[in-house]
């Protein structure tokens, strides 16, 4: 298996019963990477990353983790990943404190990375109150501090900044910039708002019913969305012809319209003089500019 | 191995606050310190039976050892299989403790001998707080006859037999509290079968030794010794005890085969 890869997955299937909830799907995560795993609620994301922890059963070959087989492996897979899956789990009757200290006998690690991890992610006067009663900000960045006091080389992070405040929002992103920067882990983090992952992300994975719709770096996906020309015209296809005598790339047309590639407003301006003279009466001419959050609910809405 | 000792620590690190573990101090600390305290406000009415030493223990101990091989056992046992299990089922940690770099035998293994260590401990100290209580009797109340003799064979039998019976009550509440995380499936399954254990194990039943929640009563029951023997000559592995730890055995294996299968939501 191709071990630039921090997660690969190939064709990964998985069904609830009769229902498929992940369907084909081809992962892959590049070392160093954020990687941003979108979808809308639903779309499997969750039911993915904890195929991705060997907690709901994949296939043998299907999940490979740092070049390894997943189910073959899993203890030495596990060791190098740490989680955040859903609301954080954490033991209510125990303090902040306590929990992770409990993680640390878990992992056999010095008991005083607890009072580390607890000041790193902000925690540090709450340490001794029962996590029970934390917030649910506080009790997600208690589920953060629990993923990262191993230090593991790959991080999953399900909805990290579900219930922060934006505060919070902006502290968990910039740790995560930091974590990916300058200490080279890997990071998926799944989220549901484009706009939230889009700053920090390297990487895109776009995923809807199960499907993964568009996997990539970040500046392809901002490729998608180029500006086009939209031009209303009363004859498309005499349009097409005058258009296509000048070389300019043809995006789309449809009775009436026809979608050109933007380049610049000089040319935009010689189209139009160009179609007028050539007797087609323009309507309308007009950039258009899909911005991401529009470009993921086409993406998501076409399958 | 060191998977399964530190999923063991952590067991008790988070359990050490939680009412099971406490129980399994608390319980034997009531109902001993209460029967030496009846004893001992009483102490002018059992001093006129003139028990011998050995009656006077039999006596004193069975009154400890007879609700609890009945009522109390089983329940703190369905109890106690309960609290091990929701403590991952109550807070959603399951999905954590099984996404941690040990391996899913270790982390069960320990979990399940966590619930035997908490019954050892529990029936440990009943056994040691009969004896020293008895001791602590004969100090306050000199006409006693504790000293005249030493029940600490038979104690430790007794109660190493009612532990070894008890074994097969604690795997089945083990696994139902595994499988089920609200409270009332594996308690209203134990509550029958401890019903259902009395009954059988009190009308004689020829087959009720098979049935899990006989088990302790009838190791009580079966523990006489043959005419012209000493009282401790009992033997401990009659055929309920080999029945509990049967069931152990197999409904161990079993449980760990149904976490396996399953999917962790």
């Amino acid at each position: 298996m191709n071990t630039s890869f921090a997660i690969e997955t190939v064709e990964l299937n998985h069904r609830f019963g009769s229902q498929t909830v992940v369907k084909d799907l081809s992962l892959q995560v590049p070392k160093g990477s954020i990687y941003g795993f979108l979808g809308p609620n639903g779309a499997g994301k969750t039911t993915t990353i904890k195929i991705l922890l060997n907690l709901l059963q994949s296939s043998s070959d299907t999940v490979f983790i740092f070049g390894k087989e997943l189910n073959s492996n899993r203890t030495a897979c596990l060791k190098q990943m740490g989680s955040l899956v859903e609301q954080p789990a954490i033991y209510a009757h125990l303090t902040g404190k306590e929990n992770l200290i409990n993680r640390c006998i878990l992992l056999g690690i010095d008991k005083r990375k607890a009072t580390e991890m607890l000041t790193l992610v902000g925690l540090s006067n709450a340490a001794n109150k029962k996590a029970g009663k934390y917030s649910l900000g506080m009790k997600q960045r208690l589920g953060i501090a629990l993923a990262l006091i191993a230090d593991p080389e790959l991080l999953l992070l399900d909805e990290p900044t579900n219930g922060l405040d934006p505060n919070g929002i902006i502290e968990i992103r910039n740790l995560m910039i930091e974590l990916a920067g300058k200490h080279g882990k890997t990071i998926l983090v799944s989220s549901h708002l484009l706009a939230e992952i889009e700053r920090i992300a390297t990487h895109v994975g776009i995923i809807n019913k199960g499907e993964l719709l568009f996997q990539g770096k970040i500046n392809e996906l901002h490729d998608l969305s180029k500006p086009v020309i939209k031009i209303e015209v009363d004859d498309s296809a005499a349009a097409l012809n005058i258009l296509g005598t000048t070389g300019a790339e043809i995006i789309d047309m449809d009775e009436g319209l026809v979608k050109i590639a933007y380049t610049g407003k000089a040319e935009m301006g010689k189209y139009n003089s160009l179609l007028v003279n050539n007797g087609v009466t323009v309507y309308a001419i007009h950039t258009e500019k899909k911005d991401l959050e529009h470009l993921f609910l086409d993406i998501t809405s076409k399958n | 191995m060191r998977s399964f000792y530190i999923s063991f620590v952590s067991e008790f690190y988070k359990s050490r606050k939680t009412l099971a573990f406490w129980a399994a101090i608390v319980l034997p600390l009531i109902i001993c310190g209460l029967i030496a305290l009846g004893y001992y406000s009483n102490s002018a009415r059992v001093l006129k039976y003139n028990y011998p030493g050995m009656m006077l223990w039999f006596q004193y101990s069975s009154a400890a050892l007879g609700v609890m091989g009945m009522l109390i056992l089983p329940f703190y046992v369905m109890f106690m299989a309960f609290s091990v299990n929701n403590i991952e089922h109550k807070n959603d940690t399951w999905k954590t403790l099984f996404s941690q770099p040990l391996n899913k035998f270790s982390i069960y293994t320990a979990k399940y001998v966590y619930a035997v260590a908490l019954l050892f401990i529990c029936i440990f100290l009943f056994a040691l707080l009969t004896y020293s209580t008895g001791y602590l009797l004969q100090m306050l109340v000199p006409k006693f006859t504790f000293n005249d003799y030493n029940p600490a064979t038979i104690l430790s039998k007794l109660y190493g037999k009612l532990f070894l019976a008890s074994l097969g009550i604690l795997s089945v509440q083990f696994i139902l509290s595994l499988i089920w995380s609200d409270f009332l499936k594996p308690m209203g399954i134990g509550f029958i079968g401890t019903i259902m254990g009395m009954i059988t194990a009190s009308v004689g039943w020829k087959y009720a030794y098979l049935i899990p929640y006989s088990d302790p009563t009838l190791a009580l029951r079966s523990s006489t010794s043959p005419k012209n023997a000493t009282p401790e000559s009992f033997t401990i592995f009659t055929q309920e005890v080999w029945v509990s730890i049967a069931y152990g055995v197999v409904l161990f294996v079993v449980g760990y085969f149904i976490l396996t299968k399953r999917n962790i939501k």
